[in-house]
């Protein structure tokens, strides 16, 4: 059946309300399953042999120690895990990382692992593994390993997206051009311009749930694996093709997850936890440790950022450009081509250009973080933005507003607008009391924009109506922050019942078609939208039984508020049927009834968030306390408005730490050397004050109910919000984030110097 | 290795298990008791996530050993509950949607109940130092903080 996904203005009765979840009671009781929460009969203990080392050969590997150690169960290395990838080079990128092959790439790799009776044994198999190592030089910054005599991480990598192909191989995997217009002619209109490179470091999701999974494969080729994931349909298919198992025959079920921000959605242990069992012949749980969740999991990129900014003296933008490097772990991804196309797309640009460059080091292969790529590249442009008001000597928020995307503007990255939320943000920020507040001595006040695309694609759902007339609606992407709530809002709204007479679970990959991750904000948005079809197609087949039932014509039937009725006046008056008379036919009306809906989600509606940030900063110390924050975003249609508050807090967070506190150190011997919460500092609940947030509606025109993508939005104006603050209040423009009390210090000594 | 047999009280209940010297309350719980509510964030006393009650004091379950639970009581957020009556705290996180992924609020909730227990009517800012052991990496901790005002005032029997 078409579906159509047009946006109609309607009064919505149960979407935009704030019901209990579904999920509470378990998460509140200590009775909801995480990832290490599930164990399996004759389950064995798994643990990892890591490389000390940032890049080394291995030169030799000796087992048989470990194997023969009472209560080793297996012992397996890549060998175990043969390269079934034929040629794909994304897919061996994985396999690499999963289990080092040739050479380890990064502190923490994984080279071998262990299965044991229990954790004791495991750990001391590990010491019992002989690896002989041949350190290679490495290199752990970004620019470093642009550099012309970089130590290389791999041989056969070539820059792509250049012309001529080079002929020598580099750390630079990719070279990615967005804009348009003629960048050169806009400087040169410009009455003033403003330039300035940046920095930002290394930083890791922190979700507090370390990666874990149970897998166990049978004797007769089947397979299950239960983990916490993003996306176990995804997880699926990459650990079949890894194990070369059939998709059919194994099966995934998502545990709760303890958060993800992104950093679940890449497999690391799970082909590992697989290949174990597979060689002990028994169900096999691996879970990380935080030191290996840091050495070997997440993290961003770290970046450096140049910057370019020219405009009239009237505050029209006349051009802008940047180019991007972006470091991406010892595997390309496509981080600084997300950095380039996020990078202005807040602004209405005539002639605009941005770069990036994607570099290869000897760092943990980068994963999505929440808008992964886009809040480096709004932490520098924002900034120049701020510097380019002080220059021009306009507000910083109208100058925003002169140059401010609309409906209809082309953007930096291409696509044409439609109706988007900047303008209404920066709007509601300029008119916003946090705006005018006084502020006091050593305070500061930053503001500064962000954008996310937010994703659609593959989506599959399944809605049951029960023979009491409640709904059991199944979804296939993982709620990682409340979607079973809004989801069942929508099923409740659509269908015209009680939002608690639906109960949504996460079906597993044996149970539902594909789905794709969670990730790109697309959860509700996606799951909204096959939620929305499903349940018009069971009302097209409840409007069938009505018509069998009263024996009319099934076209004089329509749906509303929950009731199938006859049309018009010519059926008497036939008294309408519920949801619940219905169903308590149904066995006599042709049996269950159900609507099921497979569909891509087109139309994402991009999204975009102002926020405003006080800060106060002790000039003995350094250090850096907020003191007001408000957090302005369109959230299309907030479905749950409690979790869409929920959400633009949580990325706020995140987005201050990552400004002032969180990064990677590493050592001059390319070993991490802050991988616990202790050292690695994220922010805690004294760090910060209570959290603002006005949620702006401004319909996405691509979804029944105007939903967009809410999740990520939230962090990308962070870290330049702060930043501006914390310049505002010192006097000095801080270009290098976390702005961690030494680097104020340093920054403030330099400017009296 | 020889195991330690250990006699102790959990959620009100008389409990004994063997575990190793070196085995932590965290493992013990989790592995030999089935008390999976106690999560495990680090391992090393920095996230809170295993936060049990040990003698009226809220404890990192990761940090003490299982043995130093002989002849002590023990609360685990199995125990929160009243059967099937949750407590004001539970109810309140639920209420205010103080919870995202969830990981984290067995042992927020431990914590602030030990907060409460010593002081009932605590400010903004002592709740958010009492509770600066804990870490919450989804909710920005704004609906945390409001949850646990909105449960004192509860169970201070004032209108919340
Ligand atoms: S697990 Fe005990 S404090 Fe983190
Ligand atoms: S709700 Fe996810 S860590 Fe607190």
């Amino acid at each position: 059946m078409s579906f159509d996904a047009a946006y109609q203005s309607q009064k919505l009765k149960s979407v935009g309300t704030r019901p209990l979840r579904p999920d509470g009671v378990d998460k509140v009781t200590g009775r909801a399953r995480y990832g290490a929460d599930f164990n399996m009969p004759g389950q064995l203990v798994a643990r990892v042999l890591r490389s000390p080392h940032a890049h080394a050969r291995i030169v030799r590997m000796d087992t048989g120690a470990a194997e023969a150690l009472k209560g080793v169960k297996a012992v397996v290395t890549a060998a175990d895990l043969p390269d079934l990838t034929n040629g794909d080079a994304e897919l061996f990128a994985v396999l690499d990382n999963c289990m080092a092959r040739t050479k380890a790439l990064y502190d923490g790799h994984a080279v071998a692992a262990v299965a044991a009776i229990d954790e004791r044994t495991a750990k001391q198999a590990l010491k019992l593994i002989e690896v002989e190592y041949e350190i290679l030089p490495h290199v752990v910054d970004v620019d470093a390993a642009m550099v012309a005599d970089a130590p290389i991480l791999n041989d056969e990598l070539f820059t792509g997206g250049v012309d001529p192909k080079p002929d020598t191989p580099s750390n630079v995997a990719n070279r990615a051009e967005f804009g348009h217009g003629d960048v050169d002619a806009g400087f040169a209109e410009a009455d003033f311009i403003v330039e300035r490179s940046y920095k930002t470091e290394q930083t890791h999701q922190g979700y507090i749930e370390p990666h874990a999974c149970v897998a166990s494969c049978n004797p007769d080729g089947t397979a299950e694996l239960w983990v916490c994931t993003q996306g176990h349909f995804v997880f699926r298919q990459n650990c079949a093709d890894l194990l070369g198992l059939e998709v059919s025959k194994l099966r995934v079920t998502s545990s709760e997850i303890g958060g993800g921000f992104g950093g679940k959605t890449h497999v690391w242990a799970e082909p590992v936890a697989l290949a174990l069992s597979r060689k002990a012949g028994r169900p096999v749980k691996l879970v990380m440790s935080r030191d290996e969740v840091f050495r070997a999991s997440g993290p961003t990129s770290a970046t450096s950022i140049d910057v370019k900014i020219g405009a009239k003296a009237d505050g029209k933008i006349t051009a802008a450009m940047a180019t991007l490097r972006y470091s991406s772990g010892p595997y390309p991804g496509m981080w600084a081509e997300l950095g380039a196309m996020t990078s202005f797309a807040c602004y209405d640009l005539e002639n605009v250009k941005t770069v990036g460059f994607e570099v290869i080091v000897n760092r943990p292969k980068v994963a999505a973080y929440r808008a992964p790529s886009a809040p480096m590249a709004a932490f520098a442009v924002e900034s120049a933005i701020d510097e380019l008001a002080q220059k021009l000597g306009v507000n910083a928020v109208e100058l925003r507003i002169k140059n401010a995307a609309r409906e209809g503007t082309k953007s930096s990255y291409g696509p044409v607008y439609g109706p988007i939320g900047i303008g209404p943000t920066l709007e509601a920020a300029q008119s916003h009391p946090h705006m005018s507040a006084p502020l006091g001595k050593n305070q500061g006040r930053g503001m500064a924009c962000g954008f996310w695309f937010n994703f659609g694609g593959q989506t599959c759902s399944d809605l049951n109506v029960n023979a009491d007339g409640t709904v059991a609606l199944a979804v296939g992407t993982v709620d990682v922050g409340g979607s079973r709530a809004s989801l069942s809002l929508i099923a409740a709204e659509e269908l015209g019942i009680d939002y608690k007479d639906v109960k949504a679970v996460v079906a597993d990959t044996a149970t539902l078609g594909y789905n794709d991750m969670t990730d790109g904000s697309r959860g509700t948005f996606s799951s909204s939208m096959a939620t929305i079809s499903a349940a018009r197609n069971a009302i097209a087949i409840m409007r069938a039984r009505a018509a069998l039932t009263w024996d009319i014509p099934v076209e004089d039937v329509y749906w509303e508020d929950g009731h199938a009725k006859a049309a018009g006046t010519k059926y008497g008056n036939l008294s309408p049927l519920s949801v619940r008379d219905i169903a308590a036919e149904s066995g006599n009306t042709g049996g269950p009834i159900a609507g099921h809906s497979e569909l891509v989600a087109d139309g994402a509606g991009v999204s975009f968030a102002t926020h405003i940030c006080d800060v106060e900063v002790d000039p003995e110390t350094g250090a850096t306390s907020i003191i007001r924050y408000t957090v302005i975003q369109d959230a299309g249609k907030a479905v749950h408005p409690s979790y869409v508050e929920g959400q633009y807090q949580g990325g706020a967070a995140q987005g201050i730490g990552w400004a002032l506190n969180e990064e990677y150190i590493y050592g001059a011997d390319g070993r991490l050397q802050n991988s616990g919460f202790l050292d690695y500092r994220i922010p805690v609940c004294s760090d910060l004050p209570m959290i603002d947030t006005q949620i702006l509606e401004i319909p996405n025109p691509n979804h029944p109910y105007g939903v967009r993508g809410v999740g990520e939005t939230s962090i990308v104006p962070p870290l330049a919000a702060t930043a501006n603050a914390v310049s505002n209040a010192v006097g000095v423009r801080m270009s290098h984030i976390p702005m961690s009390p030494p680097r104020i210090l340093a920054a403030l000594n330099a400017e009296r110097d | 290795m020889s195991s330690i047999a250990v006699s102790t009280t959990i959620n009100g209940d008389d409990v004994e298990y063997l575990c190793q010297a070196d085995e932590t309350l965290l493992d013990v719980l989790r592995n030999r008791l089935g008390l999976m509510g106690s999560k495990e964030g680090c391992g090393t006393g920095d996230c809170g996530a295993c936060s049990t009650i040990m003698d009226g004091r809220v404890v990192c379950s990761c940090l003490v050993l299982g043995a130093e639970a002989q002849g002590r009581s023990i609360e685990t957020i199995e125990g929160m509950a009243n059967g099937s009556e949750l407590h004001p705290l539970q109810t309140k996180f639920i209420e205010h949607a103080a919870l995202q992924c969830g990981i984290c609020t067995p042992g927020f909730l431990m914590a602030a109940k030990a907060l409460l227990d010593v002081n009932p009517e605590p400010t903004e800012e002592e709740i958010r130092f009492w509770l600066a052991g804990n870490l919450c990496r989804c909710t920005g901790y704004d609906k945390i903080v409001r949850a646990v005002q909105a449960a004192a005032a509860e169970m201070r029997g004032e209108a919340a």
